[in-house]
């Protein structure tokens, strides 16, 4: 390569990593304040750990803790007082519960659906499709609140079934997978039918093991919808602190006696991303993985 | 026994008729290929035999019985298709044990992990296995079949389709251009293996293939379809040699047959160019088309009332033949005559040569493009 080339290429180095810079910063920040005491976010002092000074800590003792209790190091007491003063053990599992219903039940839907959508011939076909792209349109805040009222009608408000029950259908995986449906050949389709193969055990045996790269796709989409989502836990679970998900743990930490603080907060949303990035990471191999498999020709 | 009677049948998608009124009887053990030029509706009709598509009117008979209500899967036929379609995520051993595992296994057995369970599962595993590895070493596999299709060749690919055709041993095989994404060396070469397999399984194969030549080296009889209609169904040569209509006597033979325009006078004599026929037309005072083959006509030196001439225009050497397109003097056709390289290897393009016709092989064809026949006298 010459001189020249490196520094087009330099450039556009320069720009990604700008803008990786943006988008990490946020969780630089976040990382950095569960690790320091209150008086060093305050002052934005201490570089990315603090000091780390054994110290007691006044919330703490607030709470009704021994002063021998509430003396340790920052890092420790934010990520120890983060679990201390929420369950959020418990909010993870409410996650993973959560989020993994809602996906399976997603894909128990949309996969014969798109099936149907793709592959099958049968009359107004092309109507139900294009109710499924008008679903798309609809935004999920304008039918939150007749949804809330069916929920409380059915007496399912501050259950796990007000939380995943609205999701199970997703017109947008329906799409996706329909989509992807359509790129495989018929070809493959009959040849499964003459081998004896049901219509159920072509989506499950011969469509699902081809479209693991696009379930992927969508797995990252509806899990990470899900596990982030406040708007809907926040309207439909309202007392129960047990079926809370992780986006309303967070929220314990805002305001109340002991005013917000910084650090058991930055804690908890550090334990609550990271299981989530671990996925992403873990998926994205297997997402490649999946594209290089389908060696159909 | 794998007899297929197809009785009537009409396609049509919409307003489109893709078939019309067809009648096939297929014999036990017989390799039938339907051939015809793409659209033609062959593959349809393949797949109403198949049941992946339903006929708009006709009756399907496998060995007797109507099948017009029995789904693809019951009906025992096994399909191997143009672009293979085996399964992607699945070893080649998989792909062979599909058809098996599902004819065999109940729903139970099916299960993952509980379904083997079953008392009577591992003998019908065993008898699987035995059968996929007869079926491999028959098709020379056994080495192919722990890795993925997509880790094949086309070649290869090809044989795993067959094979997973064959386990099931099947009533009848039916082949949607199955040669068609080789190529040319390995295609002639996987005509013979598939008309050696057919000799060896002496199982019904029904073979649709836009390729005239497949269809006169392999089969035991051929239907020409051409819009949707059956045009002729005969054996091979008698196909080739005694072609019912016009259109079936372009599409089979290449190079394409001649056609030359001339008239039948009113005692039947037939004249075209310069040359008139000694055989009788039994249709008389008409306009005609004469269909000669390029392996009918020879270049002569002679030049009398039985030769016509021409230049010329382009020289095709294959080695064994050599094929000249010959525009003919009065610029009315532009025909192909074959020559024998020994005699004919000096001619070059422009050069004009005379022409002579081989006798008794002229073939008769009225304005509507049917067959007629000579006069015996």
């Amino acid at each position: 390569m010459e001189a020249k080339q490196y520094i087009g290429e330099g450039w556009k180095h320069a720009i990604l990593i700008i803008g990786a810079i943006v988008v990490m910063l946020p969780f630089y920040m976040m990382v950095s304040m569960s690790l320091k005491s209150q008086q060093e976010i305050q002052s934005i002092s201490g570089g990315l750990i603090g000091a780390q000074e054994t110290q007691t800590f006044p919330v703490c003792v607030k709470t009704g803790y021994s002063e021998e209790t509430c003396t340790m190091k920052p890092y420790q007491y934010n990520y120890w007082f983060a679990f201390e003063k929420a369950p959020i053990p418990r909010y993870l599992m409410n996650g993973v519960i959560v989020t993994l219903s809602i996906f399976i039940i997603q894909v128990l839907v949309a996969l014969p659906c798109a099936y149907a959508l793709a592959k099958l011939r049968f009359y107004g076909r092309e109507f139900v499709f294009s109710m499924v792209l008008f679903c798309l349109l609809i935004p999920v805040h304008g039918i939150a609140l007749p949804l809330y009222v069916m929920l409380a009608q059915a007496g399912l408000v501050d259950t796990y079934s007000a939380l995943i029950l609205p999701w199970t259908i997703s017109v947008f995986g329906i799409f996706l997978m329909r989509q992807f449906f359509m790129t495989v050949p018929d070809e493959l389709i009959d040849a499964a039918r003459m081998d004896g193969m049901g219509e159920y055990a072509i989506v499950w045996k011969v469509m699902l093991p081809t479209a693991i790269p696009a379930l992927l796709a969508f797995a990252i989409f509806s899990v990470v919808a899900h596990w982030n989502d406040y708007f809907w836990p926040r309207m439909v679970i309202t007392g129960n602190r047990d079926l809370f998900t992780p986006p309303l743990g967070i929220r314990e930490f805002r305001g109340g006696i002991d005013s917000d603080e910084f650090g058991p907060m930055m804690a908890s949303i550090v334990t609550v991303t990271v299981p989530l990035i671990v996925a992403f990471i873990i998926a994205q191999k297997r997402f490649i993985e999946g594209i290089t498999l389908t060696g159909m020709k | 026994m794998g007899t297929i009677s197809l009785k009537n049948i009409s396609k049509s998608f919409g307003s489109t008729q893709v078939l019309n009124n067809l009648n096939v009887d297929i014999n036990d053990g017989e390799f039938l290929t339907l051939v015809g030029p793409s659209g033609c509706g062959k593959s349809t009709l393949l797949r109403i035999i198949a049941g992946l598509e339903q006929q708009t009117s006709g009756d399907v008979l496998i060995d007797n019985k109507n099948v017009n209500r029995v789904r693809a899967s019951e009906r025992d036929l096994a399909m191997v298709f143009q672009s293979y379609a085996l399964y992607p995520h699945l070893t080649v051993r998989r792909n062979l044990e599909t058809p098996l595992r599902l004819r065999d296994y109940n729903a139970f057995e099916r299960l993952p992990l509980i379904g083997n369970f079953s008392p009577s599962k591992k003998e019908k595993t065993e008898s699987i296995n035995q059968l996929v590895n007869k079926t491999s070493e028959t098709l020379k596999i056994s080495e192919l079949l722990d890795r993925k299709p997509g880790q094949l060749s086309g070649g290869q690919r090809q044989r795993v389709a067959l094979g997973r055709a064959m386990v099931r041993e099947p009533v009848a095989f039916l082949m949607d251009e199955p040669l068609s994404n080789l190529d040319a060396a390995l295609r002639v070469h996987m005509r013979s293996e598939l008309s050696e397999l057919h000799n060896s399984l002496k199982t019904t194969f029904v073979y649709v293939t836009h390729d005239q030549a497949e269809a006169l080296t392999m089969s035991s009889r051929m239907a020409v379809m051409i819009d949707g209609n059956l045009l002729q169904l005969d054996t091979p040569q008698e196909v080739y040699d005694n072609p019912s209509s016009l259109s079936v006597a372009q599409f089979v033979g290449s190079p394409k047959i001649n056609i030359f325009k001339g008239t039948a006078d009113s005692g039947g004599t037939v004249g075209f160019l310069n040359v008139n026929l000694k055989r009788k037309s039994s249709e008389s005072n008409t306009d005609l088309h004469i269909g000669i083959r390029p392996e009918h006509l020879e270049i002569t030196n002679e030049s009398n009332e039985n030769t016509f001439s021409g230049t010329v225009a382009y020289r095709e050497n294959l080695g064994s033949d050599i094929f000249f397109h010959v525009n003919i003097e009065d610029g009315s056709n532009k025909i192909i005559v074959r020559g024998l390289p020994q005699f004919t290897h000096q001619i070059s393009n422009g050069s004009s040569v005379n022409i002579k016709r081989v006798s008794d092989k002229a073939l008769l064809f009225n304005e509507a493009g049917m067959r007629v026949q000579f006069t015996n006298a």
